[in-house]
């Protein structure tokens, strides 16, 4: 039954399977294990990130596409719930329509642009979705009646998901039962039931021929799949579901803005997250994202104090502040992409 | 027995279109700009705009050169080339606030030389950097374009880390040397003097790029791998080696193009190398990857677009960029001088 539930795609080790199942448990009862806003807040951003991640992994993992532009479908579906309500009403209905209308849209260009460049060369991609999606951000922070510009959108969400609304008298383990817990459980199984489908369709027909693909497309070809057919499908889906996350991402900061869902940054850490979790694995998606928000939670702090022990030495003070912490993940970046190319899930599976 | 057809061999003319069409992508530039001449009201805000657009194509062909000769030539595409741009700006501009008595006098010629020893002092910043990068960054992974991406774009990262580290975080303010402030005017038009001299320099990069290529042995060689790299291997020569020179000059481009944009956009970021890469990405898609001729006719024609179009409608500006790479994908998928390759 649980076999059935991962589709048949197992840990494959044991020291993988107890991270898997302590990060299960940790994000499941997050409101309960740790109480307080800001670590609820961390446990909602793993699981939006994990689904993002996954997304990505889909297409550069699975499918060997290397995109740009996947900040800007997570962007799509954080602007569609957030437009959808401003000009809805707060209510499921505009959540609803609002996410749906994000991630067609985002399947649609991403079948556009799938279509113009994948069809040439697969390199074309790369190139090509950096491109738009910084014309995307540019006109997305150009265009402040309709998107706040810069400012971003705040936006009210239905009030069974506030603070101010109770579900139940008293509380739940010392846990207030309101609105809030509510949304929390909306974004960590929204999560998990997407995460499981994509867990799904990398291990069906579809998700070995894109495998085969990634290893050698021209044998793929020549055993007669539509190579073009299969990238672009893929990455369809992939903008879809990153759409849907950053629907759910917008739900819950209730806001939306270029800095939190268009910007070059978020796609570089997603980049890392999936290098350093392991490409082409879904269980590294779920790794990379967790460690790498921890990390950017907690890990400036030790950074920090690092600096500060140093700080009589000359540049080493510099080199170890705690803004300077994307260059040591830029070097573990470059390093595991030669040494571990199946990142920490390829280590522990032993490949 | 009846006789032989009579043997009446026609030498049709060629067509106008059909001997046209090997021009088209030059003509295609023409064309934007008297179509620029027909959309802009006033001839005088024309001719200014077309020098702007023609300086931006310029300094946006410097940067891009390399890395669509780099791609040609050895299969390897560097997303981290925006990181030359960054570090030539900066060492090129710590060398201008250095050469401050030469660059504050309203000297022509002494201008010029402090801007020569900070355009020479960061290509050369940035030929050594591209070195090491080769050795270290792009070394292991030939042949393997999506650990390229990654690795270069991880490169890229460090690098601008690094720049922050050393520079400071902060984004820097130059002012242009004191005789290359100001405007000319020409005809009605304020002609930037700036920017006529990066229109100077891009040409003059150009025209020696295309005499090294065509006329001299090393650029046949280059020619010639771009071309076929196993043929001109198994004739003795070293491609490896040509290859590492070529990778060199084009980070020594990067770092005088960022020099060049440094000046023209009087502000240095770290991240102003990967702003740069966007239309330096649209203009190697649309020239076709590996041609030189291809790539300065996109970034002229993408220098032209941009500020033709900022004028008219100033949000569309970057879009009708990607509209532009749009429609001449359409038109030739592969580029507008597709490089033939046997691989």
């Amino acid at each position: 039954m649980l076999k059935t539930l991962v589709s048949g795609d197992t840990p494959r080790s044991p020291i993988l399977l107890a991270i898997l199942i302590v990060i299960l448990i940790c994000l499941a009862f997050a409101p309960f294990l740790f109480p307080g806003v800001r670590s609820v807040d961390t446990a909602a951003r793993i699981c939006i990130f994990i689904v993002l991640v996954a997304s990505y992994d889909l297409l550069l993992g699975y499918g060997g596409i290397v995109s740009f532009a996947h900040t800007m479908f997570f962007g799509l579906g954080a602007y569609g719930v957030a437009l959808a309500s401003t000009h809805m009403g707060r209510g499921f209905d505009a959540l609803l329509v609002g996410s749906v209308a994000g991630a067609g849209l985002a399947a649609l260009l991403a079948l556009v642009i799938g279509l113009f460049s994948l069809r040439v060369r697969a390199i074309f991609f790369a190139m090509i979705t950096l491109a738009v999606a910084s014309a995307v951000a540019v006109l997305v922070s150009q265009l402040s009646t309709l998107t706040g510009g810069e400012d971003g959108l705040s936006f009210k969400i239905p009030r069974a998901l506030g603070p101010a609304f109770k579900f139940m008298d008293g509380e739940i383990f010392g846990v207030k039962a309101n609105g809030k817990l509510l949304k929390y459980y909306l974004v960590f199984i929204s999560c998990f039931v997407l995460f499981l489908l994509m867990l799904r369709v990398v291990n069906s027909p579809f998700g070995r021929v894109l495998q085969a693909i990634r290893e050698n497309d021209f044998r793929a070809e020549a055993i007669g799949y539509r190579v073009v057919h299969y990238r672009v499908a893929a990455t369809c889906l992939s903008a879809a579901i990153a759409a849907l996350a950053g629907a759910l991402y917008a739900v819950w900061l209730r806001y939306v803005g270029p800095d939190t869902t268009l910007s070059m940054e978020i796609m570089i850490d997603i980049l890392l997250m999936v290098v350093i979790g392991g490409m082409g694995t879904m269980y590294g998606a779920v790794i990379g994202a967790t460690l790498f928000v921890l990390a950017q939670n907690y890990l400036q702090n030790v950074l920090s104090l690092a600096g500060e022990s140093v700080s009589t030495l000359p540049l080493l003070p510099d080199l170890l502040n705690a803004d300077r912490w994307l260059l040591w993940l830029g070097v573990l970046f470059i390093l595991s992409v030669y040494f571990f190319p199946t990142g920490i899930v390829g280590r522990l599976r032993g490949k | 027995m009846s006789a032989a057809p009579e043997h009446a061999p026609t030498m049709a003319k060629m067509s106008l279109t059909e001997r046209l069409a090997p021009h088209a992508p030059i003509l295609l530039v023409i064309a934007l700009i008297l179509a620029g001449l027909v959309a802009i009201p006033a001839t005088s805000s024309w001719l200014t705009l077309t020098v702007s657009g023609l300086a931006m194509g310029m300094m946006i062909f410097i940067m891009a050169s390399g890395l669509t000769l780099v791609f040609g030539l050895m299969d390897v595409i560097n997303f981290g080339h925006g990181a030359f741009v960054s570090v030539g700006a900066f060492v090129g501009v710590s060398f201008l606030l250095l050469l401050e008595r030469m660059t504050g006098a309203p000297n022509l010629l002494w201008n010029l030389t402090a801007l020569m020893v900070a355009i020479v002092g960061a290509m050369g910043a940035t030929g050594v950097m591209g070195w090491a990068f080769e050795r270290v960054i792009v070394k292991p992974v030939y042949g393997h374009h999506l650990k390229q991406i990654l690795v270069t774009m991880g490169g890229l990262i460090v690098v601008e880390q690094l720049i922050i580290v050393l520079w400071g975080p902060e984004e820097i303010y130059i002012t242009r040397p004191e005789a290359l402030k100001g405007a000319i005017t020409f005809a009605g038009a304020a002609l930037e003097k700036y920017r006529l001299v990066a229109v100077g320099i891009g040409l003059v990069v150009f025209l020696a790029m295309r005499y090294t290529l065509r006329r001299t042995k090393i650029g046949l060689i280059v020619r010639a791998g771009v071309e076929n790299g196993e043929m001109v291997q198994a004739l003795g020569y070293n491609l490896r080696m040509v290859f590492i020179g070529v990778f060199v000059a084009g980070s020594a481009l990067a770092g005088l193009g960022g020099v060049l944009w440094g000046l023209y956009q009087e502000v240095i970021t770290a991240h102003m190398g990967n702003q740069t890469m966007i239309l330096v990405f649209i203009v190697v898609i649309i020239g076709g990857l590996g041609s030189v001729e291809g790539c300065f006719i996109g970034a002229l024609l993408v220098g032209l677009m941009q500020n033709y179009v900022a004028f008219l409608e100033p949000k569309a500006a970057l879009i009708s960029n990607i509209a532009l790479m749009v429609a001449i994908l359409m038109w030739r998928p592969m580029g507008m001088i597709p490089v033939v390759k046997a691989k």
